[in-house]
């Protein structure tokens, strides 16, 4: 079984990286410093062709175009907010995965600490009417008399065993 | 009574919420160039490879960039439309030819010589028109689509309305159905013509 497993991964491996040496996105830059910055960079945006993945992990053409892009802003020395705002400027802050804070995405960036507090605050009111309508019935002396002779049976019976 | 109140209208708002949300496109993301200048550009003419064409070019005039590509499954579903337009001549339409052979998942690109791709794209290009019908003012090549990203494109066909001062005025992502051409399209040209 183990050495199925070890064969396996040893697969899946050969597979990934043999992947990666015929696939399309090699490097034009071998400068391990742009493509860290690349790496970050592209982390932080979507990608607009298949809208659930960042620019780094995207396959689509349009990914590779807009990588190889940020590639010579970067070549060029722009800092990152400057590489930022030149994808923004084309495709809206919807290129970002964090999106500015302002009018428009306030209810983005605060709509689930508002429906936070407010489900926090309907708890605290029902917990308190409840509160108010379960009442203290006290124990007559009939009853404290028989809680009093079980709770001393059960003490016996203890003593014994 | 008021236990089943306040669980009822949450399932409704949800309801009214959700509802809403089926009905907007997700693929549809507002463009900031809208209210913007064209960006510039200067790229070969589809017809006319030694001209140059650049936006600059249609000042003064309301016009239509439309990107589009041989390979663009979506641009053959909206082609009739575009015939048709040009032949109201309401307003200048012009292709913008976008990655006409790199963009072609079915081409090996490793295959095609960096000096071949023009002629490629040009051969490509023209051979498609001529068998679905030319709309088109001109058309620009856009070989690697590095005008392409300058637009925000990304999704052919996109179709954009520029004003006579250089302004975007309207982005359509995806193919121009007819009711798009008759409810914003034709009724902003006719009143940016004014």
């Amino acid at each position: 079984m183990r050495q199925l497993m070890i064969g396996l991964l040893l697969a899946l491996l050969g597979c990934s990286t043999g992947g990666v040496s015929a696939g399309e996105a090699q490097p034009l830059a071998e400068n391990p410093v742009t493509e860290k910055r690349l790496l970050e960079i592209s982390t932080e945006l979507r990608c607009l062709v298949c809208q659930n993945e960042s620019l780094a992990g995207s396959h689509a053409e349009l990914a590779n175009d807009l990588r190889r892009e940020i590639r010579t802003l970067i070549n060029d020395g722009k800092t990152d907010d400057e590489i930022m705002d030149f994808m923004v400027s084309r495709y809206g802050d919807f290129v970002r995965y964090r999106p500015p804070l302002k009018g428009t995405t306030l209810l983005l960036w605060f709509g689930p600490g508002v429906l936070f507090v407010v489900g926090l605050a309907g708890l605290l009111r029902y917990l308190r009417r409840r509160d108010r309508t379960i009442t203290d019935s006290p124990l007559s002396a009939e009853e404290h008399r028989r809680a009093e002779a079980l709770l001393h049976d059960n003490d016996s019976r203890q003593g014994r065993s | 009574m008021n236990r089943f109140l306040w669980p009822l209208i949450g399932f409704v708002v949800l309801v009214v919420l959700l509802g809403v949300g089926l009905t907007l496109n997700p693929r549809d993301v507002p463009s900031p160039l809208v209210g913007k200048p064209a960006p510039a550009f200067s790229l070969p003419r589809l017809h006319a490879p030694e001209e140059q064409f650049s936006p600059q070019d249609m000042l003064g005039k309301v016009w239509l960039l439309n990107v589009w590509a041989s390979w663009c499954v979506s641009c053959r579903q909206e082609h009739p439309l575009l015939v048709e337009l040009a032949k109201r001549h309401s307003a200048p339409l012009v292709g913008l030819n976008y990655k006409e052979v790199r963009g072609d998942g079915a081409i090996d690109m490793d295959k095609v010589p960096a000096d071949k791709e023009e002629g490629m794209a040009i051969e490509r290009a023209g051979a498609w028109l001529r068998q679905h019908g030319d709309p088109y003012t001109l058309s620009a090549l856009d070989i690697d689509g590095r005008v392409g990203i300058d637009y925000g494109v990304y999704g052919v066909p996109e179709t954009y309305v520029i004003d006579k001062t250089g302004i975007i005025r309207l982005k359509h992502t995806g193919p121009i159905t007819p009711d798009a051409l008759s409810n914003s399209i034709l009724p902003l040209i006719a009143e940016l013509s004014k």
